[in-house]
């Protein structure tokens, strides 16, 4: 893990770059990072992240100096922004279940090539996917999910990277900080090695390659 | 008592000792309002928790604390927070006892559309398609109608949300099951008779001796 400030880790992300983002409406969202995509005008990404969020909101401020060309996530509904440049085909997005969105994900971390889940059979989430039969029950091949960068928040990180989550922020980001070639996390808390105890560690801070400093 | 009352208050007694219930955006969140006194149950949030309790009073808010539409919420006594893949594994693996969704069209096979209408409104699934594949039982909390059309329909002509049919639908005229996978009027609300609900249902419905009326 290395400590880094939060332009020179929005720095090492090139413009045209799949970036996973942690959060759900905004919430546990490293929101620093994303100021600083949008202060440095980081261009033609590829976002997969859970919601587009709200306008001004966590990544819902991408969509607004239209930095997205291609999302993967579950729901933009409550972003005008995105549902307007998606109806208008200036982004393209892949809107896939909630379940399937983060199996996905776990899979890219965990050496998978995918999963099977039951989740969209019978529905359109089925078109183009290959559909298996295991015991009489009909699932779908859901393929995995990485990315060049994930953005991550955490509640507490230690100075050897282990990270804790708080309440409803911890979301996707565990989930996604095994999932990215490049891992760049923000936290509530930069605290010395030993205040988090080992059996309360959620992301091992081997995971972690840059922890971008407070103040 | 008005439509979104009756819906809410008819489904909270579908809940059952122990019950791990989801609740959806909507009517369905209002069903926690009517749980009867001391009744034990767990509410899940798919945004990772279970517990969740009573909006917080003003200044007593977190912002690390909110409901699956980012608001904030409180958390009961016993509460346990968890990261997405448990959240999804718990709804998709036949944890949740029972979720409580919004619904655009439900068919007479009880097939549920809920999540878009192609061209006008396309949010995104979310958790729906999750919910009613994998929850042990699926409940269906919506008006019987909207401007006057029926939102029980013979066969929805909206994208489905799961080819898995729902057990039950509770709409502000009646409860309706599908035995036999047959969409069967249980109940009327009070006031309302068997033939006002017959006269604004599109989907053809078997009618049994014995339908009730709800008791609120």
């Amino acid at each position: 893990m290395k400590p880094v400030s939060t332009e020179e880790a929005v720095a090492m992300i090139p413009d045209g770059a799949t970036i996973m983002v942690g959060g759900f409406m905004g919430v546990g969202t490293p929101e620093r990072l994303l100021d600083e995509l949008v202060r440095q005008k980081k261009s033609g990404l590829s976002l997969i992240s859970n919601d587009a969020a709200t306008p001004g909101k966590g990544v819902g401020k991408l969509f607004e100096g239209a930095q997205v060309s291609r999302m993967i996530g579950t729901h933009i509904g409550l972003n005008p922004k995105a549902q307007q440049q998606m109806l208008g085909k200036q982004i393209t997005v892949d809107l896939i279940p909630q379940g399937t969105f983060v199996e996905r994900i776990r899979a890219g971390g965990c050496g998978l090539g995918g999963v099977l889940t039951p989740t969209g059979v019978g529905t359109l989430v089925e078109d183009g996917k290959q559909k298996i039969e295991i015991n009489g029950k009909a699932y779908l091949v859901e393929t995995a999910l990485r990315a060049d960068f994930a953005l991550v928040h955490a509640f507490l990180a230690d100075y050897s990277g282990n990270l804790t989550y708080a309440l409803t922020a911890r979301n996707f980001n565990p989930v996604m900080a095994m999932a990215a070639d490049t891992v760049i996390v923000t936290a509530e808390h930069i605290v010395p090695v030993g205040v988090i105890a080992p059996d309360h560690v959620i992301t091992p801070g081997p995971l972690v390659d840059y922890l971008v400093a407070n103040g | 008592m008005d439509a979104q009352t009756i819906i809410a208050r008819r489904v909270a007694q579908e809940l059952r000792p122990g019950n791990l219930v989801n609740l959806g955006i909507g009517i369905p969140t209002l069903v926690a309002n009517y749980v009867p006194e001391g009744l034990p149950v767990f509410f899940q949030s798919e945004n990772g928790l279970i517990g969740t309790g009573p909006i917080p009073e003003q200044g007593m808010a977190h912002p690390l604390l909110t409901d699956a539409g980012g608001k904030p919420i409180s958390a009961l006594p016993g509460a346990a927070t968890f990261d997405s893949a448990m959240s999804f594994g718990l709804i998709r693996g036949g944890h949740v006892d029972i979720t409580v969704l919004g619904g655009l069209q439900v068919d007479a096979e009880g097939h549920l559309a809920n999540w878009m209408i192609p061209g006008k409104m396309v949010p995104g699934m979310g958790g729906a398609m999750d919910l009613v594949s994998g929850a042990k039982r699926v409940i269906v909390a919506m008006q019987h109608a909207a401007k006057g059309k029926s939102k029980i329909v013979a066969r929805c002509n909206l994208p489905l949300t799961s080819a898995r049919p729902v057990d039950l639908v509770v709409t502000d005229m009646a409860v309706i099951a599908f035995p036999g996978g047959k969409a069967t009027l249980m109940e009327t609300a009070p006031g309302v008779s068997v033939a006002d609900v017959l006269a604004v249902t599109e989907a053809e419905l078997a009618v049994p001796d014995n339908v009730r009326e709800m008791t609120l």
